[in-house]
């Protein structure tokens, strides 16, 4: 079995604003292993979070060849696309992104929701939640939550159907040092115990020198280092 | 998704915007209400009137001079002889009862009191015909025809209008058009009428009519009311009067000079009549449910664009096009749905208030809020929800996620 989760190459990213072609990514080839832990840097602007979008089949690319799960995801339709985003890939995002007036449970149900599974729902999210550890805060409403502890929220969204890949852009961001280290502490975990793939967009050298390969990203253009 | 967690899900984003939803439904709720009212009141009107027309008397006939269907004929005018030679049970024996009238308008006094009302010209017939009951005293007799005798029978209305009650009344005299008339019998009440009061009325001899307060020709009648046998035997004393009044109108060959309509036409015209009627109430109380429907187009695009963020993160963690598009068709069907639910009830109340207002006013009318209706009004403002809900529930479902996701 081919152990290669992410095989990307060459893919382009151009914005069109009016008449002006903005690129954003302008030929990026790499390829990502499965269980492997990747952080992506680079300046600001320099196009990570086009990459992330891409990676996570949350926008097209503009062209290049992108495999993911051993599906080729280059030319899906929306439909289809939503299909993918909701299997294979979980988002945690650097606004955590729940909807504020549902509780934490039917955050993390709703994914198993889009999916058509209509057994053991409840369950499932539970455990979800128990296992980034806020298993007595399950009928909280994310304003009655703190910074950390809505991220967890978003982390057992994003586990919930088991995807392939994990990607979480500045998924510390809006946290303080220490709930930022317990967040990286819990999705280092999830690599270890579960093998899960994960790729971080970060601006702290300290988050990215712990994982075992860091992606640079400079003007659209990729620089790799410790791989 | 399971059907019942979108309706609770849709409930919930409803609720927790409750003022703004119930403001929207308003435009719903009264459109509804104006629908179930108005058809109330309409229905509750037909019936009415036709109860009334059928109150009449369902072996009716009445004869009137000319064609209406043409005009240009040269008419014979219906005179007392055609009425005695419809009365003859050997030609007419389905006509049990004729009663030749000439009636008019004027103004009766007693004491300085004045009223304007109905003079009918009648002979002693006409209370059989008619179904009068008298709250005292008698009839116009054979002899008061004979005699042209100065007697009058008047209705509640006018006796409670020139003598503030109406009993013990017979004797006085009272003045028809400068004519001094002595007062033989009251009325009972027949009700208000779509034709003006029943009870608004005064009845004289027809002779005495003829010779002193209108003028006739001598021996015309203005109309004749005859009673057939019985309801069943309608066309046939039809037939049979039609045969008469050819024969001595000489109308053989050409048209008829006279029309004779029956219990039954009137039912048809009223009824008809009152359908426009209906139909126009219920045309202008639709139109409030489009307005209403538009109100909820308009908030549901407020709530789409409020909602971008939303939307953004369900796509992104697998929602598909149908899913986005069945959320917000569910909100706002459910939003029009309720508002039904509640026009509904408004408009229940809204007829039970008009009802009890006629009763007061003394009109005997009763609202009719039927099933129909009532089913027709929730299934019309639910498709209103839907229908106004497409145009935003699309906007949403088509938004692209990263943009989505970018809004603020
Ligand atoms: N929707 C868009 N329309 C036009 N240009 C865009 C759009 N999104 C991103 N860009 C441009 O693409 C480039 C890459 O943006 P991107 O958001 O990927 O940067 P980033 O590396 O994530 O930056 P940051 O560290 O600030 O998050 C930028 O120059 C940006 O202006
Ligand atoms: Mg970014």
């Amino acid at each position: 079995m081919d152990k290669t989760v992410i095989k990307i190459k060459d893919i382009t990213k151009i914005y069109k604003l009016g008449d002006i072609e903005v690129p954003a990514l302008c030929g990026v080839t790499f390829k990502v292993k499965k269980g492997e832990v990747i952080s992506i840097m680079g300046p600001s602007g320099s196009g990570k979070s086009t990459l992330m979008n891409i990676i996570g089949c949350l926008d097209r690319l503009t062209s290049g060849e992108y495999i993911l799960d051993n599906e080729d995801v280059s030319n899906l339709d929306d439909d289809q696309l939503a299909q993918i985003r909701n299997q294979k890939v979980g988002f945690v995002f650097q606004n955590f992104n729940l909807l504020s007036r549902s509780t934490a449970l039917a955050n993390v149900e709703l994914p198993l929701r889009y999916a058509g599974i209509t057994e053991n729902r409840i369950e499932m999210a539970q455990k979800a939640l128990e296992s980034v550890g806020l298993g007595d805060r399950i009928h909280h409403k994310p304003p009655e939550l703190s910074g950390g502890q809505q991220q967890r929220v978003a982390i057992a969204r994003a586990l919930i159907n088991n995807p392939a890949i994990i990607l979480a852009d500045e998924p510390t961001g809006n946290l303080d040092s220490r709930s930022g280290d317990e967040i990286m502490e819990l999705l280092l975990g999830l690599n270890k115990d579960y093998g899960t793939t994960l790729i971080i967009v970060t601006h702290d050298p300290k988050i990215a020198a712990r994982t075992a390969r860091t992606i640079q990203i400079f003007d659209g253009l990729i620089k790799e280092s410790k791989s | 998704m399971n059907f019942l967690q979108t309706v609770n899900e849709a409930w919930n984003s409803l609720y927790s915007n409750k003022m703004r939803s119930i403001l929207t439904t308003l435009g719903i709720v009264i459109g509804v209400a104006a629908v179930i009212a108005m058809i109330a009141i309409g229905t509750g009107a037909q019936d009415t009137i036709l109860n009334q027309i059928s109150g009449i008397g369902t072996n009716l006939l009445f004869i009137f001079e000319g064609n209406e269907e043409d005009s240009s004929i040269t008419v014979s005018p219906l005179t007392m002889q055609d009425a005695n030679a419809i009365g003859d049970v050997f030609a007419a024996p389905h006509v049990e009862l004729v009663a030749p009238v000439i009636q008019g308008s004027g103004t009766i006094k007693f004491s300085g009191e004045t009223k304007s009302t109905q003079i009918f010209g009648v002979t002693p017939s006409f209370q059989a015909v008619r179904n009068y009951e008298l709250i005292e005293g008698e009839f116009i007799s054979e002899e008061n025809v004979n005699g042209r005798a100065s007697v009058v029978l008047i209705g509640v209305d006018v006796a409670e209008q020139l003598f503030g009650q109406s009993e013990n009344l017979v004797g006085e005299t009272v003045t028809i058009d400068g004519q001094p008339f002595r007062i033989i019998g009251i009325l009972a009440p027949k009700g208000g009428g779509q034709f003006g009061s029943q009870d608004n009325v005064v009845l004289v001899p027809i002779t005495t009519a003829r010779s002193r307060l209108m003028t006739r020709e001598q021996g015309k009648v203005d109309i004749i009311y005859l009673k057939a046998i019985s309801a069943d035997s309608v066309p046939e004393a039809t037939s049979e009067v039609q045969e008469i009044l050819r024969k001595r109108h000489r109308t053989d060959l050409g048209e008829d000079d006279f029309t004779i309509y029956s219990q039954q036409d009137f039912l048809t015209l009223a009824s008809s009549i009152t359908n426009v009627f209906k139909i126009f109430l219920s045309g202008i109380a639709g139109i409030s449910l489009l307005v209403g429907g538009i109100g909820i187009m308009n908030i549901m695009l407020v709530s789409v664009t409020e909602r971008t963020k939303e939307i953004g993160l369900r796509k992104a963690i697998g929602a598909k096009k149908k899913d986005i598009l069945i959320q917000f068709l569910t909100e706002s069907s459910l939003l029009s749905m309720m508002g039904g639910i509640l026009g509904i009830i408004l408009g229940w109340i809204i007829s039970a208030l008009v009802g009890s207002f006629a009763t007061t006013q003394g009109v005997a009318f009763q609202p009719q809020v039927d099933l129909g209706a009532i089913l027709l009004a929730t299934v019309f403002s639910t498709a209103v929800g839907l229908f106004f809900g497409i145009y935003p529930a699309n906007k949403a479902a088509n938004l692209e996620p990263v943009e989505a996701l970018r809004h603020e």
